[in-house]
């Protein structure tokens, strides 16, 4: 029973991680940067999905779109005024610190907007939850619509990237885009799509973070991107599945090391795990092994 | 060419000396606000932290984002054995030498330990299971609990009454409380002496035989593979180099405040250790020292802003990378200012 | 000539610190400065934040009504980002402005950091929350205005223990958090002596402070009348969130940490139905003080104030009451002014918002703590 339940609540907050993870990967797979200040974005979809449905009273689907509109919109002005002019730099770092740059915004323009006091978040969601064995095992309706949602996207997203035009010349760019640009592809304009599509990503998965542990602050994004970006880095970071499994997987460990050997040092276990994973394989779960051209 | 390197080397460290002097010049005219005369010392640690950096990222060309975690066992190793002497060894100057060297000691352990196994990994890979690593070292800090009687030494990860000690000993290490009550031996002499110790070593290091070997693996792994270099020495040479410099900037740092606690050194801390590395430029070892002590100043020089202090931080921290790294910036700064201003663009391939 | 850029940069960052060194101008000689230090940014900017408005709100209070015996009171925050080091630098900068006297700092590591230099310059500190007994221990310049971690975790034990409140009690704290474990270590070793039992302690970190499950868990396993919460009121709503839709039926018990979770925007109060907690401050008590001061923060500032602000607005008034006391005026250096205050407050009998305060040379208070429970979504005074 204690076995089911810790797997149950370890699924729940895996979810979680890997609808996160899912943004950063794709992103990942397609820009080659690590963005740090994806967690930031997220943080700000569950402000907007806050403002609107209680402040303004919106419906909650409603209010789940007037995140996305307002994280699409960000993640394209932060790609094209922070990350664009450095995709050319000569080191790939200098994007990797502009983003931090890019998060201490985000944390203390929220801060200045909506003050440091910690809101409520109130589910968006309405469905209820399953009770099973009497009572004992709950699974919540968050849960179901974030793995639901977690499933439907990963789909999506594969099917939009292997099946479409646009997701071919995302490939493209991420295989090599000097031979894209060549082959008539607009490179910064499928570059700043990718960003569009992974921020939109951010306010789901921000709304449904919310949701399920309803508390927010201008720094509720900060640790579960961070664990987001270990879930995609387990799963084989770029690989959109990988990122799924990383997440669930993630949240798994970390509840049962909670459980069974210590809430302290649940974290430390986690990074524990990562590390034998990717001295075993060294590109994640799924990741692909990248030959080392000559 | 060897000349002009010994050269720009000289510079550098008249830059750190020249800054000494002007620094103490000024302190014993009376002219040098408490501000400044409190940051001097945190202000030398970063330096340290960022050249020391530098060394893996610019020199060795790997990204590690868990260089806070060597930093961290440093500090605690110092000022633990600080606060184990503190009552038979009273000469500070003497306490904070024999701390930096064991804080340098213990990191470079741990350096050596971490790099064998990560040191194989790739890129971005590196850096999350550095990453890792500094996030696991400070996870398990925080839960250590050591106390010391007339019985000798006494462990636990619970609490402080768990150490079971007699009454009158005295707890040294508080989980998340870390250490207090570290005497304030560092001086602004000793961070000084640190930075050119630094100084001396990365900038011997990559003159010599094995530092162009580290940069010749940075540059081409194969091609230094295929001439008989041994990959993993030497890497683990500069790992190791860099962890134990940013041990001792640790101890340097445990023994300027009079508490010590495990939660400074997370990701973000080793984060912003990249931040000067990558802002004063990659591999240029001045530019770190340079990057250091601007960003380290500049939250500071933005009291005034209140509220808006750290917004307008991150503007500024934005701001300064598209200008020095944005490739349509340096070439507009080619154009306008030449070669006053003008960054030179490496041509990459 | 191509080294020129660099000679900029090295420019630059002389005349930063040139700047930075240039010692700022000093405050006139007919107002007292009174410097304050917190955590304005950064995660716990809500802590830092609320002392700094309820200080100002105090020190502008104490202006219209005509300042400290006669002078007008100069009242400046700076933040320390919840940060050791940037506290320092803090306190420095604000020393340079002219400080007379500090109110801070705010949350308790940074504390100790600042009253070590603070003790050595003999500048006379109060901090309103720093709860760490190491707070105020570095030198005799240093008081409290809150309870330290010891006395809450003791008072805490021995408050269910003599009202019989459980038998088998759990205790769930933040292990990566000062407070928390302070609060828990001194509980712990209390109820040794109380006729009731720990059954199970769990903890959570600040880096895993989203899920409870295996820990509420737990203490539904071992069957828990009680559990014993010593941590800050956020995640504590989370905890009674999970607690609630795991249907944990117990009672909970928390220290002043837990106040403010009844301001939390959104937040279902019914779920804090029944918690009991121990705290100097209630925003509902009928007091003519607390009414006053409760009506003018949420006006200035929009929102209730909490437990923090009650004691910066408190620390505040203490030191105004000190100085009257002592008779000391601006044009004293601050050391002249910290040895006269640190007579006065052992001297002084203080009645605030958050009760009536006396002082030993230690620095502690002494005050009654108070026990209130949540009924209909307010406070109410438990015997």
């Amino acid at each position: 029973m204690r076995f089911l339940f810790y797997l149950i609540n370890g699924i729940s907050l895996g979810s979680v991680y890997a609808i996160i993870a899912l943004g950063y990967s794709m992103v990942y797979g397609i820009a080659k940067m690590l963005n740090f200040a994806h967690g930031d974005v997220i943080m700000v979809g569950g402000y907007a999905a806050f403002t609107s449905a209680v402040t303004l009273g919106l419906h909650p689907v409603l209010s789940i779109g007037v995140a996305i509109v307002v994280c699409t919109v960000l993640g394209v002005i932060i790609e094209s005024v922070a990350y664009r002019p450095l995709l050319e730099a000569s080191s790939s770092l200098a994007v990797l610190i502009t983003a931090i740059g890019v998060s201490y915004f985000l944390q203390n323009l929220v801060l200045l907007i909506f003050g440091s006091n910690s809101k409520s978040f109130q589910s968006l969601i309405r469905i209820p939850g399953l009770s099973l064995a009497g009572g004992t095992l709950v699974i919540s309706g968050e849960m179901i619509v974030t793995i639901v949602a977690c499933i439907v996207i990963m789909l999506a997203l594969t099917c939009f990237i292997n099946r479409t035009k646009m997701g071919q010349a995302m490939l493209a760019v991420s295989e090599d885009k000097g031979a894209a640009q060549l082959m008539g592809i607009n490179v910064n304009g499928t570059i700043a799509l990718t960003f569009a599509i992974g921020s939109g990503l951010a306010a789901i998965a921000g709304v449904l973070l919310c949701s399920s542990y309803p508390s927010l602050t201008p720094y509720t994004g900060a640790m579960p991107g961070i664990k987001a970006f270990v879930a995609a880095v387990f799963g084989g970071i770029g690989s959109i599945p990988g990122a799924f499994l990383g997440g669930i997987l993630l949240g798994i460990i970390e509840i049962f090391a909670k459980g069974y050997i210590s809430t302290q040092l649940s974290d430390a276990i986690v990074f524990g795990v990562l590390i034998i994973v990717l001295l075993v394989r060294p590109t994640g779960l799924l990741g692909k092994k990248i030959q080392e051209k000559v | 060419m060897k000349n002009k390197k010994f050269r720009s080397n000289l510079i550098t460290y008249g830059i750190v000396i020249a800054a000494f002097v002007i620094v103490q010049a000024l302190q014993n005219a009376g002219r040098l606000s408490s501000l400044m005369t409190g940051m001097l010392v945190p202000i030398c640690v970063y330096v340290v932290l960022a050249v020391s950096l530098n060394l893996v990222v610019g020199i060795s060309g790997e990204l590690s984002l868990g260089h806070a975690g060597f930093m961290c066992a440093g500090a605690f190793s110092g000022a633990l054995f600080t606060n184990i002497v503190k009552e038979n060894l009273t000469i500070g100057p003497l306490r904070l030498v024999l701390a930096m060297l064991i804080g340098s000691a213990v990191a470079a352990l741990f350096g050596l330990a971490i790099g064998i196994p990560v040191l194989r990994l790739k890129g971005d890979y590196l850096a999350i299971v550095t990453l890792a690593f500094g996030e696991i070292i400070k996870n398990v800090m925080n839960i250590f609990f050591i106390g010391q009687d007339s019985n000798g030494f006494h462990f636990s990860t619970k609490d402080q009454f768990s150490l079971n000690m007699e009454p009158g000993g005295k707890v040294l290490l508080s989980g998340p409380m870390g250490i207090t009550g570290t005497p304030k031996d560092a001086t602004f002499l000793a961070g000084v002496i640190l930075i050119l110790v630094t100084l001396f070593v990365v900038l011997n290091l990559m003159d010599s035989r094995t530092g162009r070997a580290i940069m010749a693996i940075r540059d081409n792994r194969i091609a230094a593979e295929s001439i008989g270099l041994n990959i993993m020495k030497h890497k683990l040479l500069a790992f190791t180099v860099s962890a134990a410099l940013a041990g001792a900037a640790g101890s340097l740092y445990a023994h300027n405040l009079a508490t010590l606690q495990a939660k400074k050194f997370d990701y973000n801390f080793s984060i912003l250790a990249l931040v000067f590395v990558v802002l004063g430029g990659i591999g240029n070892i001045r530019g770190s020292v340079i990057a250091a002590i601007v960003l380290t100043a500049l939250p500071e020089m933005l009291r005034g802003l209140s509220n808006y202090r750290m917004l307008i931080y991150s503007v500024i921290l934005i701001a300064m990378m598209l200008f020095t790294w944005a490739p349509r910036v340096l070439e507009w700064r080619e154009r306008h200012f030449g070669r006053f201003l003008g960054k030179k663009i490496k041509e990459v391939e | 000539m191509k080294n020129l850029r660099k000679v900029l940069c090295v420019t630059m960052a002389a005349a930063m610190t040139t700047a930075l060194a240039l010692p700022a101008a000093v405050f006139a000689d007919d107002t007292f400065h009174i410097g304050m230090i917190g955590p304005i940014t950064g995660a716990a900017a809500i802590y830092g934040s609320a002392v700094a408005n309820a200080g100002q709100l105090a020190v502008d209070e104490i202006n219209e009504a005509g300042g400290i015996a006669g002078f007008q009171v100069e009242y400046t925050a700076e933040d320390d980002e919840h940060d050791a080091e940037k506290s320092v630098n803090a306190y420095n900068s604000l020393k340079d402005k002219g400080m007379q006297m500090l109110l801070g700092t705010v949350t308790s590591a940074p504390c100790i950091a600042v009253e070590a230099e603070a003790a050595a310059d003999n500048m006379f500190l109060l901090t309103p929350s720093g709860t760490a007994v190491e707070c105020i221990q570095a030198g005799d310049n240093a008081f409290r205005v809150c309870f330290s971690d010891p006395a809450q975790g003791t008072a805490a034990a021995q408050y269910i223990g003599e009202h019989g409140l459980a038998e088998k009690v759990g205790v769930l704290y933040n292990s990566s958090d000062v407070y928390s474990t302070g609060v828990y270590a001194t509980f712990r070793a209390e109820a040794e002596n109380q006729p009731f039992e720990i059954v199970e302690d769990q903890s959570f970190t600040d880096d895993s402070n989203k899920d409870f499950s295996t820990q509420l868990l737990a203490f539904k396993d071992a069957g828990c009348e009680l559990i014993f919460v010593p941590f800050y009121y956020d995640p504590a709503y989370l905890v009674l969130g999970q607690a609630a839709d795991m249907g944990l039926e117990t009672k909970w018990f928390g220290v002043d940490g837990m106040d403010g979770i009844l301001s939390v925007e959104n937040f279902d109060t019914s779920l804090a139905e029944d918690v009991m907690l121990l705290t100097p401050f209630s925003v509902s008590a009928e007091d003519e003080l607390t009414q006053n001061f409760v009506a003018k923060y949420k006006e200035a500032y929009g929102e209730e104030p909490n437990q923090f602000a009650a004691d910066a607005y408190d620390g505040v008034y203490i030191m105004k009451q000190a100085i009257e006391q002592a008779g000391v005026t601006p044009d004293m250096s601050y050391s002249e002014i910290c040895d006269a205050l640190k007579t006065a407050m052992t001297e002084i009998e203080f009645t605030g918002v958050t009760g009536t305060i006396t002082w030993d040379a230690s620095g502690e208070p002494t005050k009654a703590p108070m026990a209130v429970v949540i009924k209909n979504g307010a406070y109410e005074l438990m015997d």
